[in-house]
């Protein structure tokens, strides 16, 4: 019997090393929360399903990391959420995009995943689908902040498509300049060796209306089998082409490699550097936080007493 | 220079005892296509748009769940999916949730050349139709008569009804007592997910891929399948192009296209020994059938469920379209 583990991130980015106290502590402190919250559940004998999804659901509430509230603007100043979440043992996953007043996004992926026969439902669909659930929706307008306001006016100054950070600028609005990154997850093993992955997401700023990222997408964002779950962030498009989090459990199930050199590896292979992050666990109670950004926040324990709460490289 | 390879399929899972008359009418469908495909790829048509262009016939074509024909969903609309990769450079497009679009696969394509992202749905990839000037219909006209009578009955069993080509006349409940075998939990007289992939490796040794569909009979709206997911129902790289078709859940959890070309590139081992394993030991309870080429010119069909419609040709002059063992 091996012992339990989880790790979550709350986004792989540019995030400069720079970044003001006023923006990083609150951070830190919610990532080290979640931990906590985490390693409570998993203690309790909690299931990772369980754990990732209740982890994830705080990581939503919280309005400084991009997903739930906080998540960045489509274009349209409107918000466009998506999420998935998968079970290791089975390999059951239920994913949604395109909800818009759902106020845990990945609660209802994994109503879908417990309560269709169907893996994923988008937009109209889904939000139906929430409403016929009693889950809980509030006004559009919940989830958009004042940074991502001005986030959105920048992007769209800049005309172009970006993860939501950019460094403040002369001649340009103020940003309330922080690096509020993209996506949430939570990975989770426990001591019986259920895996689980929980992903969730805002998306890209200034992004299509209707535009899908890697989050949703079962074997980008999220993946889970009998070896392994990982839950990744950062550039969708390479995420989804290089099927990152579906690569870690490739590369230990077909080349033998051991968690943390499939998940190097995996975020090696992506794409250019600056594309991806991730969090993995075993089923061995092993953790693995690879990232080729410039940080990721994130933060892991394991059973025998370790634990990491961090943004950049450990030097 | 390499040899060109094509395989099409119109889906995995078929009744034994379809009607001669429509096991003809398919058979001649996919003959069409692959002889359309044959001849851009004697013309040097490049993978992607020989995928393309086999992709727009059968979509066009009512026969099959794509495009006109496509499965309604509870509400007695059509809802549209397909996704599409380049191998050479893994680019990818995909597309869910159309409404209006007359070629999905076109839309997939045009979203992985004209747009900074990868995957677009609902009204947003029909504003993109739009902006783009692509050719939109009322949704009607992808709703054929057949397909509303097969609507009733699934309402009727209750159930998620795949796509169904008997014609109608039959009750939903003789069904269930014609055939022992299931597919989806459900009679496989009345499951034919029917949806529809082309895979091409050029002269350059390119491989392709395109997978489209109108989904589940009966489905519940915005309900999206493997089709449009990059790695489940569709991949592409610089070893393979694969298009899968079935339960598309099972497809989904195995990350079936994917998986070919996985365990291609890191076990080192050839398509037919790839496609063999993964239909083996991806699938565990599901059932689904792929096609795949490979950019040394093979071509290779497996599937675990009973039948597949598929046909595949090579340069070399063999050709078969087939839907038994």
């Amino acid at each position: 019997m091996v012992g339990w583990a989880i790790a979550l991130h709350g986004g792989a980015g540019d995030i400069p090393m720079d970044l003001p106290d006023e923006r990083r502590i609150p951070r830190e402190t919610a990532l080290r929360h979640c931990l906590d919250l985490g390693v409570s559940a998993l203690k309790s004998g909690r299931h990772p399903l369980d754990v990732t999804e209740l982890v994830v659901r705080e990581l939503e509430n919280h309005p400084d990391f991009n997903a739930g509230k906080g998540s960045v603007l489509t274009t349209q100043g409107t918000v466009e959420m998506e999420a998935s979440i998968m079970d290791g043992k089975t390999k059951r996953c239920g994913a949604v995009s395109g909800l818009t007043t759902v106020v845990n996004p990945i609660s209802v992926a994994r109503l879908v995943m417990e309560k269709t026969p169907h893996i994923y439902l988008g937009f109209d669909g889904a939000q139906a689908f929430a409403r016929a659930h009693g889950v809980e929706t509030v006004e559009s307008s919940h989830f958009i902040t004042p940074e991502n306001i001005a986030r959105l006016k920048q992007a769209k100054e800049f005309n172009r498509v970006q993860l939501d950070y950019t460094a403040p600028t002369p001649n340009l609005p103020e940003v309330s300049g922080d690096s509020q990154i993209g996506t949430v997850g939570c990975v989770a093993v426990d001591s019986a060796g259920n895996l689980a992955s929980a992903t969730s997401t805002g998306g890209y700023v200034n992004k299509m209306v209707g535009r899908i990222g890697d989050t949703p997408v079962i074997g980008a964002g999220t993946y889970a089998n009998h070896l392994c779950a990982v839950s990744a962030t950062g550039k969708g498009e390479y995420i989804i082409r290089a099927t990152v989090a579906r690569e870690v459990a490739a590369l230990m199930e077909y080349k033998g490699l051991s968690l943390t050199e499939a998940a190097a590896y995996a975020v090696e292979q992506s794409g250019p550097r600056g594309c991806c992050g991730l969090v993995a666990v075993s089923a061995n109670g092993e953790v693995a936080m690879p990232y080729n950004t410039t940080g990721m926040f994130r933060a892991c324990a394991t059973e025998d007493g370790y634990t990491e709460v961090a943004i950049w490289p450990k030097n | 220079m390499g040899r060109w390879a094509i395989a099409v399929h119109g889906g995995a899972g078929i009744d034994p005892n379809l009607p001669v008359e429509r096991q003809e009418q398919a058979k001649q469908l996919l003959t069409r296509c692959l002889n359309l495909g044959i001849a851009a790829l004697r013309s040097n048509v490049s993978a992607i748009d020989v995928v393309e262009l086999v992709v727009r016939e059968l979509e066009t074509d009512p026969l099959f769940n794509s495009g006109r024909g496509s499965a309604l969903t509870e509400n007695g609309t059509v809802e549209m999916e397909a996704s599409i990769m380049d191998g050479t450079k893994r680019r990818c497009g995909a597309v869910s949730g159309i409404t209006t679009v007359k070629n999905p696969i076109s839309l997939a394509r045009l979203v992985m050349d004209k747009s900074p992202h990868s995957y677009l749905a609902f009204s947003g990839a029909e504003e993109f139709a739009r902006k783009q000037g692509v050719e939109t219909v009322d949704n009607d006209y992808f709703v054929t008569e057949d397909n509303v009578g097969m609507l009733k009955l699934a309402k009727e069993a209750n159930s998620i009804l795949f796509d169904y080509r008997i014609p109608l006349g039959c009750a939903a409940g003789a069904a269930v007592t014609d055939s022992p075998l299931q597919m989806n939990g459900l009679p496989i007289s009345i499951y034919a997910p029917e949806t529809v992939g082309c895979v091409v490796v050029d002269r350059e040794g390119r491989c392709a891929a395109g997978t489209s569909t109108g989904g589940l009979m009966n489905k519940m709206m915005g309900r999206i399948g493997d089709s449009p997911l990059i790695g489940a129902g569709t991949y592409a790289s610089e070893l393979c192009g694969v298009s899968c078709t079935g339960e598309g859940e099972a497809i989904i959890r195995s990350t079936l296209a994917r998986d070919v070309s996985a365990v291609m590139e890191y076990k080192g081992v050839g398509l037919q020994e790839a496609v063999d394993y993964v239909i083996k030991h991806r699938l565990d309870e599901g059932f689904a059938g792929l096609i795949a080429v490979s950019n040394k010119g093979e071509v290779v069909c497996g599937f675990n469920c009973n039948g597949m419609f598929r046909g595949c040709a090579t340069e070399d002059g063999f050709m078969e379209v087939a839907m038994w063992e």
